[in-house]
């Protein structure tokens, strides 16, 4: 009776431990089945990255749809190729869609906006925002404003 | 003259002599730990007895260190909540509270406090009892009626150690990162959200948490073999009981620490 009552106390210890793992993953980590969430790939060509990466989040009007799979530099035009995963829910984005970089709160990460233009037709898997804005580079802003070549 | 000059040559030898001697004993214990570890961990007896000896340790080592663990990921929790948003408030991103709390807990202090709890609380008691096994014979006992003390005695205990370590130390961070949600949310009035997003969205499962796993995995290895080994090889009375139980604290501690370096310039290095 005794030896019984040690191994359920064994196993009662274990799964307190497997549901801390699973707490841990879920909900510390966010861990979710998103990675194998349907998604089409669309790139994008920006100047200056300032800091986006991967698994950088996507957003239209400030909601998640997508993240940044990969950041390459395009050896011809010399700016930086960001390929999007964009879920493959939200199949209405018009081809001049604008891509910008933006910064979330004042010191966050970077993360691709995405606004929709006006156009019929619609971005298909491999296709390439033209319309881009970088990110925003407070080091040239002060330059430019120190130089004077701005007019306050 | 002659007689002083003679001892002083004497002297000299005596100490090559004992220096020689630390060294060669030093390098004994080395390889008998390593040997003795060899064979315990592939001396656990897989049968139905052998299961029920493991988890009669498991239920000594591990069930039996939860209230410490808990009680003390609770409190080291909790503080760090406090200390995070004494210093996050600065910069006016208190929100922030809930990613360090679980950077720290799950990455570094998980493991090593639990380790380290883990060697005073489980790992000196091993110690005590085996040294006591073997001072009162019991060791060579069982020898002389066929039993192989290291698969009935030793193989269990080091399993024991070796699998509840990781559990503890996971059981030590969820309950760290809940003390910290409880300072910071509910009572120093963190946005709730912010709290949970903004640890989400920096703490990754592969990299942190099953990093610290790693970590937490490797200490349980170390501790329950050095606690093990300690009982197992010490010298038989009291004093040397005493000697030993000392040790496996004092080792277990200087190893996890001196590991914990090694593995965070391997995992977060960068290296």
């Amino acid at each position: 009776m005794y030896q019984r009552s040690v191994e359920v106390a064994v196993g009662v210890f274990m799964l307190i431990g497997m549901a801390a793992l699973v707490f841990l993953a879920l909900k510390v980590s966010g861990l979710t089945t998103d990675s194998q969430k349907e998604s089409y790939k669309v790139y994008a060509q920006f100047d200056d990255l300032g800091g986006l990466s991967i698994r950088g989040r996507v957003s239209l009007a400030g909601v998640t749809v997508g993240r940044v799979s990969d950041v390459s530099l395009d050896k011809e035009s010399y700016s930086a190729l960001v390929e999007m995963e964009i879920y493959s829910d939200v199949d209405n984005l018009s081809t001049d869609t604008v891509a910008a970089i933006q910064t979330a709160g004042l010191l966050g990460d970077k993360y691709v906006a995405l606004s929709v233009g006006a156009d019929e037709e619609v971005l298909a898997d491999g296709d390439t925002i033209f319309d881009t804005q970088s990110a925003l580079n407070i080091e040239k802003l002060i330059g430019a404003f120190a130089s004077g070549q701005v007019d306050i | 003259m002659f007689s002083i000059n003679q001892g002083w040559r004497y002297s000299v030898l005596d100490f090559i002599r004992k220096t020689g001697r630390t060294g060669l004993d030093y390098s004994s214990s080395v390889g008998r730990s390593g040997l003795f570890l060899l064979r315990a961990i592939s001396g656990l007896p897989l049968s139905l007895d052998g299961l029920s000896l493991l988890a009669t340790q498991i239920y000594k080592v591990g069930v039996l260190s939860l209230i410490i663990i808990v009680v003390s990921g609770l409190f080291i929790g909790m503080v760090l909540g406090l200390q995070g948003y004494n210093i996050l408030i600065d910069y006016g991103s208190e929100q922030a509270v809930g990613q360090m709390v679980a950077l720290t807990l799950v990455r570094e202090l998980g493991p090593v406090v639990t380790a380290l709890l883990f060697a005073g609380r489980a790992g000196s008691a091993l110690t005590a009892e085996i040294g006591l096994m073997k001072a009162t014979e019991q060791l060579s006992s069982m020898e002389m009626m066929g039993v192989d003390p290291l698969r009935r005695v030793i193989a269990p205990r080091l399993w024991a150690g070796f699998i509840s370590m990781p559990i503890l130390a996971i059981i030590f961070s969820s309950v760290g990162i809940f003390g910290g949600m409880l300072v910071s949310v509910d009572w120093l009035g963190v946005f709730e959200g912010a709290f949970w997003s903004n640890m989400q969205s920096s703490v990754d499962f592969s990299e942190d948490i099953l990093n610290g796993l790693i970590k937490a995995v490797v200490f349980g290895l170390v501790c329950s073999w050095i606690a093990v080994f300690q009982g197992y090889d010490l010298v038989p009375t009291s004093e040397g009981i005493g000697i030993a139980t000392t040790k496996t604290v004092v080792y277990s501690s200087l190893s996890v620490l001196s590991l914990d370096f090694l593995l965070t310039a391997v995992m977060f290095g960068g290296i």
